[in-house]
């Protein structure tokens, strides 16, 4: 296996159709119109705990995800709202959640940072920083374990996206040496947007200033893309998908973003000036796509207003949804989910799909 | 329990059950430190290999917080991963996968992602392995709803209860001991299970009820076959399970006794036994004569020097004491 991939950086971008260009518009434009109305639905208190918005880093989401297959499992930490709906969540379920009602993807128990869709393989937002490292080489075990042991016939890959916080967390190093070791095909996608909550990279990390020596250590390849640009996201992520899926072999992406909000909705963000992020801002991915369409006439005023308003509108809808979503009751609710089979005082629970099988659904043992 | 002429050890009814498991469900494999090549580092798995191939019994680097994530992360996809610990000691530095990932994954997910894994391996002190190597989880892990925590006493509770464990679709964490993988005992050799949550009466008794779990229940033993002796009948009452828990059979025998002592290998302070005997006064107050009385391992860190690890453990004598207190007789 080679060290780093001396393409991945230089490669050319390839062309990608004005169509696909289009729905990435519009699947930026519904997470930022989805978190600009989280942050409001939470300073009016409808949204409790903790709650981290993706607004300037949309690309990384919708990007990296182009590149994969719907059945290609994706996991993430706790900024997860961009992730769950690039990967097709409904907006409303995901709104729900954060409202804390039954009609939440996880019934209101999850919350915005434990967002799960089994329909769209989202295996979750995980609010412990780097812990959703070790479970993401598992779902890669998992996908090379049924094409080699059940036989399935189908070569997965598996997206597991860091921030830069995960650098320097244990689990994250003991995924990626697991990951070479046993040849999982993981790619680790590290969305650096700089800022550990409020402590800059350089402050926390070694060699921040050339993060392919982390790849390096555990010898997989290395990619980067600049996460302001979709379409050179989706580019660099095309390449290390379809050559992890070929190999199944991990790969470590770093795509450099920025959070143009605070780390969280209460921060004063001390840590960097006005002008670093108003800089950033001047990058914004929705408005640089939306102009490269424009120049190249895919885009009109018109076109531009109606993804506008149809966004606004499937937002909206999202927010009436969640607010008619029933409170769950504690009389059931508390206690169900707890375990699959039911014992004591846990009960009403129906057994998730995934268990739903018998050993006879395979062929036996040779 | 059905009589059986065959006996085996403990570790290989662990190894039958993990082996027959294998044989019924590709969805299983054993990951581990050694479990591979080196045929287990307490041979439990050894001839594993051999018989089902490097795709399923998987040597892992010392990476515990790794390995038990990526079984978790394997199990919600609908694999069943064994994942040893060599030791539980060692599953501390594992903590936010076992107790964060795997029992929790049901309910953040909304039932939408169960996690069916088996962590197992050896628990409890071995002998003089010190403060670090010595750990009984079970007071520590017990705290944590979504798990199931089972913790055989004999080679037949171990094999009957891995393969339940196995088939289960929660996280088991399934305590064994170093100090009991070579004693033997007899096991059928046809196949069954024995489910969770279902003590066992290991010998029954009228005047006096000991409850304990795992290699404790050994110690009871004796001390019962001693106060036999002096004409007193424990009923010996071994839980198998502490997660689902049997309190019906300990009430059910408390009722009869009037008297319960508590044997538990993990300190006292917010111990099962401490949860037992809670438990006990909740739902059988009326029928004690006295105050359960507990013996666990001293609240002091495990100590190396052979007389300090002996003075520190639970022991026959410190339980015919505690029973004979129990029941006014000292």
């Amino acid at each position: 296996m080679t060290m780093t991939d001396p393409q991945a950086v230089t490669q050319p971008v390839e062309r990608v159709n004005a169509t696909t260009r289009l729905k990435w518009l519009r699947d930026m434009m519904l997470i930022r119109e989805f978190e600009l109305r989280t942050m409001q639905a939470y300073q009016e208190a409808k949204i409790g705990g903790f709650c981290h918005v993706y607004i300037g880093q949309e690309a990384c989401a919708v990007g990296c995800i182009a590149a994969t297959n719907p059945d290609d499992p994706v996991i993430t930490a706790y900024r997860d709202h961009g992730h769950a709906l690039a990967r097709g969540m409904e907006s409303r379920y995901a709104m729900a959640e954060m409202f804390g009602r039954v009609g939440g993807c996880a019934k209101g128990k999850g919350g915005s940072m434990h967002l799960f869709d089994k329909r769209t393989h989202f295996y979750g937002g995980h609010a412990i920083v780097g812990g959703q490292n070790p479970l993401g080489i598992g779902l890669a075990f998992a996908t090379k374990y049924e094409n080699e042991v059940l036989g399935e016939g189908r070569k997965r890959i598996t997206l597991c996206f860091l921030g830069d916080g995960a650098l320097n967390q244990g689990a994250l190093h003991e995924a990626m040496n697991l990951a070479t070791v046993l040849e999982l095909p993981c790619i680790f996608v590290l969305e650096n947007n700089r800022y550990s909550m409020g402590t800059a990279i350089e402050r926390g990390t070694s060699m921040a200033h050339d993060l392919s020596v982390k790849a390096a250590a555990y010898g997989m390849p290395y990619y980067q893309a600049d996460g302001m640009d979709v379409c050179a996201v989706y580019n660099t992520m095309k390449r290390a998908v379809d050559r992890a899926r070929t190999e199944q072999f991990p790969a470590f992406a770093e795509i450099k973003t920025y959070r143009f909000k605070g780390h969280s909705m209460s921060d004063p963000q001390k840590y960097r000036s006005k002008d670093e992020v108003s800089e950033y801002e001047d990058n914004d991915p929705i408005r640089q796509l939306a102009s490269v369409l424009t120049k190249s006439g895919d885009l009109n005023d018109k076109a531009f207003k109606a993804m506008s308003q149809s966004v606004r509108d499937e937002v909206r809808d999202a927010i009436k949804w969640a607010e008619q979503s029933p409170e769950p009751d504690p009389s059931v609710d508390l206690y169900g989910d707890v375990v699959t089979e039911p014992f004591g005082e846990y009960g009403s629970t129906s057994l998730p799909e995934m268990c739903d099988h018998e050993p006879g659904d395979l062929p036996a043992d040779e | 329990m059905a009589v059986a002429s065959r006996q085996i050890q403990y570790r290989e009814a662990l190894r039958e059950a993990m082996s027959e498991e294998m044989r019924r469900d590709k969805r299983v494999f054993l990951m581990g430190e050694e479990v591979a090549q080196y045929q287990g580092a307490y041979k439990v798995s050894q001839g594993m290999l051999e018989e089902f191939g490097d795709k399923r019994v998987i040597d892992t680097p010392i990476s515990e917080n790794g390995f038990a994530g990526l079984g978790i992360g394997a199990a919600m996809m609908g694999l069943r991963p064994i994942i040893e610990f060599m030791s539980w000691s060692f599953s501390l530095v594992a903590a936010d996968q076992i107790l964060n990932n795997a029992p929790k994954m049901l309910y953040m997910s909304g039932g939408q992602f169960a996690c069916p894994i088996v962590f197992r391996g050896n628990d409890g002190a071995g002998g003089q392995l010190g403060s670090t190597h010595s750990w009984t989880v079970e007071g520590l892990f017990a705290n944590v709803p979504g798990l199931r925590i089972a913790i055989p006493s004999t080679p037949y509770d171990a094999k009957g209860l891995l393969k339940t464990a196995i088939r289960c679709n929660d996280p088991v964490f399934f305590l064994e001991s170093e100090r009991m993988l070579g004693n033997k005992g007899p096991v059928p050799e046809e196949e069954y299970l024995i489910p969770f949550g279902v003590a066992d009466i290991k010998r029954t008794g009228k005047d006096c009820t000991l409850v304990s779990f795992g290699r404790p229940v050994h110690f009871c033993l004796e001390a019962a076959e001693k106060l036999a002796e002096e004409g007193i009948e424990c009923e010996v009452i071994d839980g198998r399970t502490i997660r689902p828990l049997d309190i019906d059979t300990i009430v059910e025998s408390v009722k009869k006794t009037n008297y319960c002592v508590v044997v538990d290998q993990s300190w006292p302070f917010g111990s099962v036994a401490s949860e037992v005997a809670t438990q006990v006064y909740e739902r059988a107050m009326d029928y004690l004569d006295n105050r359960v009385f507990r013996v666990c391992s001293d609240d002091v860190p495990a100590p190396y020097s052979k007389v300090l690890e002996q003075a520190m453990l639970p022991n026959p004598g410190k339980i015919i004491k505690a029973v004979k207190q129990a029941m006014y007789l000292e």
